[in-house]
């Protein structure tokens, strides 16, 4: 691949980020290839050394912060003729309520989620305050008033021990999952907007 | 490696690499990568990153009839590497506080 075709493939899948940060990278790999041949490389050879345009496109957009990439997305190309704003402003009625109730539901999903990982931690504590309070509680009552209840509260104590080890480790993972998700949600969310030169 | 400690140490190799004389792109990655390789991209987003910190300026020249950019450090800049290498000198303390006497037990 030669430097020109090397360049406006990777202008085309750039076509997300705002013009002038999308040249000043192009640039900036132009003189790469350009000093490379230089030093005696073919053209074809100082491309290859650069990787290929996926790898690279896809390394550009992961460092490129999701506001730079939703603000570009957002800049209308054309000006609006007056009844296509007459027809965007008589419809936000429908798209404008349609389009809230999907992000409404998007994010109650994902709120969803956050909420089980909360309310798994909660069940956590709670086992653990069960088991101090059972073992010490048990301890007590079994050695002042009653042996076996005040035994089979420390019993209780300790099921409430080994219970809450398993529900440690259930909660570290979902913890990390939702991680996870969220950074491949973002970087999907990007991915898609960058898609292609439609805007 | 943590991320955040990469980050850190990117920044301080791409400084250190035009701490003498100013340097462009290419010949930035040229002498780094005997102890770190990077990539263009990687380079760029760094070159990006030190320039809005103003711990770099950047100017361009023309070379060969093309246009080329050249990055040169700032005072900032070197207070930033002096402070790397104090706050090294602290690890390396530490580092042998928690190494200390390994060998004994091995």
């Amino acid at each position: 691949m030669n430097k020109s075709v090397f360049l406006s493939m990777l202008r085309e899948k750039l076509s997300g980020l705002p013009e002038e940060d999308r040249n000043e990278r192009l640039a900036f790999f132009s003189e790469s290839i350009d000093d490379r041949v230089e030093e005696g490389l073919s053209e074809e050879e100082a491309v290859a050394a650069l990787g290929t345009v996926e790898e690279i496109a896809t390394q550009v957009i992961a460092d490129t912060p999701l506001v730079t990439i939703v603000r570009k997305k957002l800049t209308p190309k054309k000006r609006l003729r007056g009844w296509e704003i007459l027809l965007l402003v008589l419809g936000s009625p429908v798209w404008l309520s349609l389009g809230v109730a999907l992000a409404a539901v998007a994010l109650s999903l994902y709120a969803t989620l956050f909420a089980v990982i909360v309310s798994l931690w909660a069940v956590f504590v709670s086992l653990l305050g069960g088991a101090l309070g059972g073992v010490l509680g048990g301890a007590t009552v079994a050695l002042s008033q009653e042996m076996l209840p005040g035994l089979a509260l420390v019993g209780a104590g300790v099921l409430a021990a080994g219970l809450s080890v398993f529900v440690f480790f259930g909660c570290k993972a979902a913890t990390r999952g939702i991680c996870a998700l969220t950074k491949t949600i973002g970087f999907k969310t990007k991915r898609s907007l960058t898609r292609k030169g439609e805007a | 490696m943590d991320a955040q400690l990469k980050r850190g140490l990117l920044d301080v190799c791409v400084l250190a690499a035009i701490k003498n004389e100013e340097s462009y792109g290419y010949q930035i990655l040229k002498d780094m990568k005997p102890y770190m390789e990077m990539s263009e991209s990687t380079l760029y987003t760094i070159l990006k990153r030190l320039e809005s910190a103003s711990l770099l300026t950047v100017r361009s020249a023309e070379h060969n009839g093309r246009l080329r950019k050249y990055y040169r450090i700032t005072a900032a800049g070197r207070a930033r590497l002096a402070e790397f290498k104090a706050e090294w000198r602290e690890v390396t303390s530490i580092y042998q506080f928690v190494t200390k006497g390994d060998e004994h037990h091995e």
